[in-house]
């Protein structure tokens, strides 16, 4: 234990910043998540593998000159049709949700073998122009990436939010996940509907790995690591929720950083899961 | 049946000569990791295979194994066997202390036990790593002696572990063919359902959890000598709890074998590849085995394997046993003509509230010994939550139940079924995945007064030709017709031997002549001892059966009486078809 140190104002200002920008990614990872458990009870492991597929992708793109925004116009399509195509062969043989995540994980498996033949088990960073830029706003640095990340963020949250709210797609979508065969009786085209709604959340994964390309390094083992968090995000913010991982993301961030600049680096795992911990056991039904 | 036990022994004696063959020491391994995987793989499926509750916090309790071995061995330097019953203990109390908060919120089932186990497991993983029991570097366990049992330290190792995966399967195996492993099952498959029929949920589950971790304990204590140098990183992982649930699922978790199974496959599988040097290809390999496992086979291969090989189910004979308790029932039954006017069931100013909305509104009903009281009143009057509240399912905001002369009220539904309520459901709730006879055994076992599993589905083979289901014994309830599930309900509430029956529409939904099957059935269920609550729309039936009734009308008491009486008065009539157009409506 190293025990507590008081940062400095400007320091702690700094590390919440870094944190929302962390929580603002954890955010983005987790909606694809959300949405898929929430509304098509399937809980898709393959997500991670997704993202991390999308960000080699992305990174092997950058390499050839190509801006890694303009690699979004190629990938998002490319992920919506994988995602949908996993979803076509789960509803064909009707997978239960826990078999669901078994099987997401064997996939990931898969994909962390693809990408290690690939790209080797090393770790790889994108280099592109907006790694280079970062200005200072009221004494605080604010790094171009991760501002993207927090506007894509933002944006795409708002934007789901607001198609599951007001348009009838939406609208049927939550019908649907509430009762599948009911929805149907009342013209709830429920196949085609999952489907859109699958490779959605795929493609949000790799919107969610380019992010991740832009301002972390990449390694296949990595994908792991972003698990337990990002799951701690879903389950706070309410499944199938199309703000709820980005707020609860946001404040795990913050609260992981906190407990960095106050303690050691090495606590920042105990405040997402204790905060998990504490929210699941007080308030279960609000998650379910 | 008892063949199983000696089986396991005898494989195990016979196993315990392979260090004498003297192969090279890599096969001890290989093998040491294979019973490794079998022991926390099957310890998994104790609690997780058998409830439903999935559990990814096996690393946490392995890890809590790990870390009791290796802090007793380095730091206090005990003999090493000495620190395994301690770990096993010291996993087993961190389980039972996670379950005992977790188990307690309604709220936590299936995936979000998952989620919460998975959380704990890096929690504790943290608090490990910093502090002193890690460090952050990790435990050295190089200079700690390995007790000399087999001819070289590998083969002690695999000597260990054969006898740890011998306790663990016949644990697994006497918990599958118990009363408590029926127990475990019908949680699985309703856990309300269980606990209405006697099954106490709460410390089944924490019976289950706390054996689960404790074997997992033993793993981790013998792992970290085999390890002989431990740290934190490889423990508190998500890849423990994935690759035991993994095998689990591949091999089958309905099966006390199943987990077994698929840890032979799986670590043969894996060490096919790492051998092989194709360690990528290998995850790679895995991945497909786990995907066409689950799509192919999502059962686990040992089901699939006994769907293939399909042994005739040994039951005995329907007709062959005569029910006992026909006779006991003919005993009975000038008693409860003879009894009328004592009264069973007492309840008074029972209230019960739902944030605000007033189910139940202070209710004072008198069940006599021996009668059928029906319980009417238009929907949302309270007549079901009457019976929620009476058979344990929800707690009554106030007032007092008071069956033979004992306060019921507050007790867990458990153990109001074992002090002589019996109820069914409107909607029938057969455990989908027990065959009809084990359904109604499952009543008997838990309900009534026979704890062996032969014994109960004999007496339960009684109940089912009592309700003339004896020729559907093994089907599955999802192979009854409506008729054939609610005739199942009422099997099931009868073998539990009740004093008291509470019927919530039996009647819904049957045709006319299933309906005349039914009034028949009631009244044998009431010559044969029991006193019924009968809730019933359907006046036919009511005015065929019921000796009294009462009405109910937004949760309060209306009316009581015999029911043509009841029923002609103008306060009941205007509760069903509301007031005569002649009265303005003034408020």
């Amino acid at each position: 234990m190293s025990g507590f140190t008081l940062p400095s104002i400007s320091l702690l200002s700094q590390s919440i910043l870094s944190g929302v920008f962390v929580g603002a990614l954890y955010g983005l990872m987790g909606l694809g998540l959300s949405l898929s458990w929430g509304l098509l009870k399937l809980i898709n492991l393959a997500h991670f593998a997704f993202a991390f597929l999308a960000a080699y992708v992305c990174y092997q793109m950058a390499s050839k000159g190509v801006d890694p925004l303009l690699a979004l116009g190629v990938i998002v399509p490319a992920f919506f049709a994988v995602g949908a195509g996993l979803h076509w062969v789960m509803a064909r043989f009707k997978v239960s949700p826990f078999n669901s995540l078994l099987l997401t994980f064997g996939l990931t498996g898969i994909v962390e073998a693809i990408i290690q033949t690939i790209w080797t088990a090393d770790f790889r960073k994108l280099e592109s122009s907006y790694g280079e830029h970062k200005f200072k706003v009221a004494g605080l640095y604010m790094p171009v990436p991760e501002l993207i990340t927090l506007v894509l963020a933002v944006a795409i949250s708002l934007a789901v939010w607001a198609v599951l709210r007001y348009t009838d797609l939406g609208r049927a979508m939550r019908a649907a996940a509430e009762d599948a065969p009911i929805a149907s009786a009342f013209g709830v085209n429920q196949k085609r509907n999952a489907l859109l709604l699958a490779g959605t959340c795929s493609a949000l994964a790799s919107i969610a790995g380019v992010c991740l390309a832009l301002s972390f390094t990449l390694a296949p083992s990595q994908m792991y690591a972003w698990i337990g968090v990002v799951f701690a995000a879903v389950m706070l913010g309410g499944l199938g929720r199309a703000l709820g991982p980005l707020i609860a993301g946001t404040v795990i961030g913050v609260s992981e950083a906190i407990t960095m600049a106050v303690t050691a680096p090495s606590w920042a795992p105990i405040v997402s899961f204790t905060l998990l911990i504490f929210i699941l056991v007080l308030r279960p039904g609000k998650a379910s | 049946m008892k063949r199983t036990p000696l089986i396991i022994v005898a494989a195990a004696v016979a196993l315990a000569f392979v260090p004498q063959l003297g192969l090279p020491a890599f096969y001890d391994s290989l093998l040491y990791l294979m019973l490794h995987w079998i022991v926390l793989a099957t310890s998994w499926n104790i609690l997780s295979g058998y409830t439903g509750y999935f559990s990814f916090g096996h690393g946490a309790f392995f890890g809590a194994g790990l870390y009791t071995t290796s802090t007793l061995l380095a730091r206090y330097e005990w003999p090493f066997l000495w620190t395994l019953p301690v770990a096993a203990l010291v996993a087993a109390a961190l389980g039972v202390a996670l379950g005992a908060v977790v188990f307690r919120v309604k709220g936590v089932r299936g995936e979000l036990f998952a989620l919460l186990t998975l959380a704990i497991t890096f929690v504790i993983g943290t608090i490990v790593v910093n502090t002193p029991i890690d460090g952050g570097n990790g435990v050295p366990l190089s200079g700690v002696p390995v007790p000399k049992i087999g001819p070289t330290q590998s083969s002690t190792f695999y000597l260990l572990a054969l006898a740890a995966a011998t306790l663990t399967m016949l644990t697994a195996w006497a918990i599958f063919v118990s009363k408590f492993g029926a127990g475990l099952f019908a949680i699985h498959d309703d856990e309300d359902a269980a606990e209405v029929m006697g099954v106490p949920t709460y410390r089944y589950k924490l019976m289950a959890l706390a054996i689960s971790c404790a074997l997992a304990g033993v793993a981790g204590g013998i792992h970290a000598l085999f390890l002989s140098y431990v740290t934190a990183g490889d423990v508190f992982t998500i890849t423990v709890p994935l690759t035991v649930v993994l095998m689990s699922v591949l091999g089958g978790t309905r099966h006390w074998a199943g987990p077994a199974v698929g840890a032979v496959a799986i670590t043969a599988l894996l060490y096919t590849f790492t051998a092989a040097d194709h360690a990528i290809a290998g995850k790679a390999m895995i991945g497909v085995v786990l995907i066409a496992a689950i799509l192919f086979m999502p059962d686990g291969i040992l089901l699939r394997l006994q769907r293939v090989f399909k042994r005739a189910p040994a039951v005995a004979a329907p007709g062959a046993a005569h029910p006992p308790s026909t006779l006991t029932a003919q005993a009975e039954l000038a008693a409860p003509s003879a009894g009328h006017g004592e009264v069973l069931l007492r309840v008074r100013g029972l209230q019960k509230s739902f944030r605000g909305v007033r189910a139940l509104a202070g209710v004072d009903v008198d069940v006599r010994r021996g009668e059928i009281l029906g319980l009417l009143g238009p929907n949302g009057s309270g007549k079901s939550t009457f019976i929620n509240v009476v058979s344990g399912h929800y707690l009554p905001t106030a007032g007092e139940i008071v069956f033979e002369g004992r306060n019921l009220s507050g007790l867990p539904a458990h153990r109001i079924a074992a002090a002589g309520i019996a109820r069914t459901y409107q909607i029938p709730r057969p455990f989908p995945h027990m065959s009809v006879l084990d359904n109604v055994a499952l009543a008997t076992m838990f309900g009534g007064t026979v704890p062996d599993p032969a014994a109960a589905r004999q007496q339960a083979m009684t109940w089912l030709e009592f309700t003339g289901l004896a020729e559907k014994a093994q089907a599955h309830p999802d192979d009854l017709n409506l008729h054939q599930r609610k005739f199942l309900e009422l099997a099931r509430a009868l073998a539990s031997r009740p004093r008291l029956v509470l019927l919530d529409e039996v009647l819904c939904g049957l045709t006319p002549s299933e309906i005349d099957d039914a009034v028949a059935l009631i009244r044998r269920i009431r010559d044969q001892g029991s006193t019924i609550v009968f809730v019933e729309h359907v006046m036919r039936a009511v005015m065929a059966l019921t000796d009294r009734i009462v009405v109910f009308n937004h949760g309060e008491l209306l009316a009581e009486g015999s029911a043509t009486d009841v029923m002609q008065r103008p306060e009941v009539m205007t509760a069903y078809l509301g007031r005569p157009h002649l009265e303005p409506a003034h408020a």
